[in-house]
């Protein structure tokens, strides 16, 4: 049967992984793209670091956000995630027949406040429109542009005993957008963790200790970490007791069947830190807007290399495997 | 006795160390390994969730039985899910995790074909399919109503719904499968053995919890109707063990905050207003006789198989796979050979291995084989 594109495709998940792997991976190869971080390093001693990133959600608004904003806040935290302080966006928009032009000014006057607010300029664009029927009223592309602040950060750097870090609660975004789609009962207690993490992710790295940082967006907490392991020599054993779960994400992911390890979050930074800074790192973080909750959640250890562990709260164990297809629709 | 605690202490997961030792404990008495099945996707999942089984071994083991509703719906319906999708005119209403399910050819999916153009929408509800007809009356929405006792009322107030909206364009490809039956066909193999059962609370909130006094009645064996918190299997896994250990073999109802004895008499209705039993093929345990739902003769109008002329086939199970014998509790998920190799979540060959509520997929993905 011949092999076909399916949704389960761009899940973040596995089969998002083997498109990278067996595909994009062995066409583009080359250093800067194989450390597959947040965004790359430009190759040349520039101390550049680049991003890019495309924005389907539907609907377009959800609750604590909208595409825009999204967009913004989607490439600038990549940038920061690889150790980069971001400065220039570009900005590329497929719009489809029929979009309303007031609802296009919106977005881009949301665009516009998020990029005032994480301190970058939106220096090139380009904009293209397809047919009716042929795109979802609107998609985006953000690419990001920073300036490396910290260098050395990545999965090499890892050790055992290093304290597992999240910025506060978890699964957010993923829940609020699928409360919203579904027209749940109660889903409009939910908003979108969706934010700038240049503020926090600087204020971590200025604490010192830090090995890694990611945004665990599409796929969740789970799929982020075992990134972080996953082929190499560590593991990561998570407390389920520590995890911070707001409660209507934990009710709207009970109704869904879903699990909010596995729902993006657009606004929330994992970090891994030496033991002896984490407390530091913590800190920094908690005096910060938007990072209030953060909390440890875990540590990297030496069982089970290449495996994300979760303790439970009844203090049992399971695995927490990357995520296989997509839980639902578009989400970011 | 010197281990017997208050049911609120094992409510709380504070207590849920003692209880599992407790178990264990009494367990260990009786000499052998408990073996104590679950049918019910939902406790699958907690148990998995909450890593119960590592709690519990190796004095108890749980096993998972037929409880999982895509993993029970044969390949041949999904072979004529996948037909119905291929006609013009026709949009497929499922529950997300059948899409993901092979019919006879391996890689063929409602997913797939979706991707391909076919009508195929995602449901939450059988609601939300009369929904859809009702929005689009040119077109023929048909809801695939797979599940237990649980889904069957939703289905039946879905159909009296387009009758009462005069829908001509809404079908249900009736899949509905009742509980007992199933256990009655598993007792009666010859190599089953299990020591006695966690009985399904969604199931018996529908159909009272009475709807199971028949396996100590007729088989001897304790069983339980558990909720799914965690500690609520943990305690019905104690009450199970308690039977076994020196206790005469009853029906217990952990369950009481949404089981009553008797169910939700106004589901039961809507149920047996649309539907009457009859002889079902599940998946891994072949045909059995009144283990299914269909429509009425006076609902006939609604029957997708009788509308779009289908019948229904056992379909061909894929080469190798073990579902049938993993639903039974004949073999573990890793017993199977194609287990995490030929076959994982991201491409299962069974349908154990695709719904999140399958034995395979929950033991793939939570599974802690050294623990």
């Amino acid at each position: 049967m011949q092999e076909i594109i399916t949704l389960d495709y761009g899940s973040g998940g596995v089969k998002t992984a083997r498109l990278i792997e067996e595909i994009l991976l062995p066409a583009f190869k080359n250093t800067a793209l194989d450390s597959l971080g947040d965004a790359a390093l430009v190759p040349g001693g520039a101390q550049l670091v680049f991003s890019t990133d495309s924005f389907v959600v539907t609907p377009w608004r959800f609750p604590g956000g909208d595409i825009g904003k999204l967009a913004v806040c989607g490439t600038v935290n990549d940038v920061c995630m690889a150790g980069g302080d971001p400065r220039v966006l570009s900005c590329g928009l497929i719009l489809e027949e029929g979009f309303p032009l007031d609802d296009l000014r919106a977005i881009v006057e949301s665009m516009a406040r998020a990029a005032r607010q994480a301190g970058v300029q939106i220096v090139t664009g380009d904009t293209k429109v397809v047919e009716r029927g042929k795109g979802d009223g609107v998609y985006i592309n953000t690419a990001g542009i920073g300036v490396l602040r910290t260098p050395g950060l990545g999965r090499a750097a890892l050790r055992a005993g290093d304290a597992v870090l999240v910025s506060g609660s978890v699964g957010c975004h993923g829940a609020a957008v699928l409360a919203a789609r579904s027209g749940l009962p109660g889903g409009g207690a939910l908003r979108s963790d969706c934010r700038c993490l240049r503020d926090l992710s600087a204020a971590a790295l200025d604490a010192g200790g830090v090995r890694i940082l990611r945004d665990p967006t599409r796929g969740g907490v789970a799929t982020t970490l075992n990134e972080f392991v996953e082929g190499g020599p560590l593991g990561i054993e998570l407390e389920e007791s520590a995890l911070p779960v707001d409660a209507p994400v934990a009710a709207v992911c009970d109704l869904l069947g879903l699990d909010p390890l596995y729902a993006a979050c657009e606004g929330r930074l994992l970090a891994v830190a030496a033991p002896e800074r984490a407390d530091a790192v913590l800190a920094a973080l908690r005096a910060l807007p938007g990072g209030e909750g953060a909390a440890r959640i875990g540590a990297v250890t030496a069982r089970r290399p290449g495996t994300v562990a979760l303790r439970t709260a009844l203090g049992g164990s399971r695995l927490l495997p990357k995520l296989t297809g997509a839980q639902l629709p578009r989400i970011c | 006795m010197p281990w017997e605690l208050s049911e609120s202490e094992f409510r709380a997961p504070a207590g849920a160390d003692r209880l599992a030792a407790a178990i264990r404990r009494r367990a260990q008495a009786l000499g052998r390994p408990v073996r104590l099945m679950e049918v019910c996707g939902t406790h699958t999942m907690a148990i998995t969730k909450a890593g119960l089984r590592g709690l519990l071994a190796p004095q108890v083991r749980l096993l998972s039985g037929p409880g999982c509703p895509v993993c029970v719906t044969p390949a041949g319906a999904i072979d004529a899910a996948l037909a119905l999708a291929a006609r013009p005119g026709v949009t497929v209403a499922s529950y997300g995790d059948l899409l993901r399910v092979p019919g006879s050819q391996p890689g063929d999916t409602l997913l797939r074909r979706r991707a391909l153009g076919a009508g195929v929408q995602v449901v939450y509800s059988p609601m939300e399919a009369v929904a859809l007809a009702a929005a689009d009356p040119a077109r023929q929405v048909v809801f695939l109503g797979v599940g237990f006792e649980t889904t069957a009322p939703g289905t039946a107030a879905a159909v009296q719904e387009a009758a009462d909206r005069g829908l001509a364009n809404f079908t249900v490809l009736c899949l509905l499968k009742r509980t007992a039956p199933a256990l009655r066909a598993l007792l009666a193999a010859p190599d089953f053995a299990v020591d006695g059962f966690l009985c399904p609370g969604h199931v018996a909130a529908v159909t009272g919890a009475q709807e199971f006094a028949f396996l100590p009645q007729e088989y001897g064996l304790p069983a339980v109707v558990a909720g799914f918190e965690p500690a609520d299997i943990l305690y019905a896994a104690y009450r199970l063990v308690s039977r076994l250990d020196g206790g005469a073999p009853a029906l217990e109802n952990e369950y009481t905050r949404v089981v009553a004895p008797q169910g939700n008499p106004a589901a039961q209705a809507a149920v047996r207003a649309v539907f009457a039993p009859a002889d079902s093929v599940w998946r891994g345990l072949g045909a059995i006789p009144q283990s299914g739902l269909a429509l009425r003769p006076a609902w006939r109008g609604f029957d997708a198989a009788a509308r779009f002329g289908l019948e229904l086939r056992p379909g061909a199970e894929p080469p190798g796979c073990r579902c049938g014998d993993v639903l039974r509790g004949a073999c573990t998920p890793g017993g199977c050979p194609l287990f995490g190799k030929a076959c994982t979540p991201a491409d299962p060959v069974g349908p154990c291995m695709v719904s999140g509520e399958g034995a395979c997929a929950a033991a793939y993905r939570y599974g802690l084989t050294e623990e």
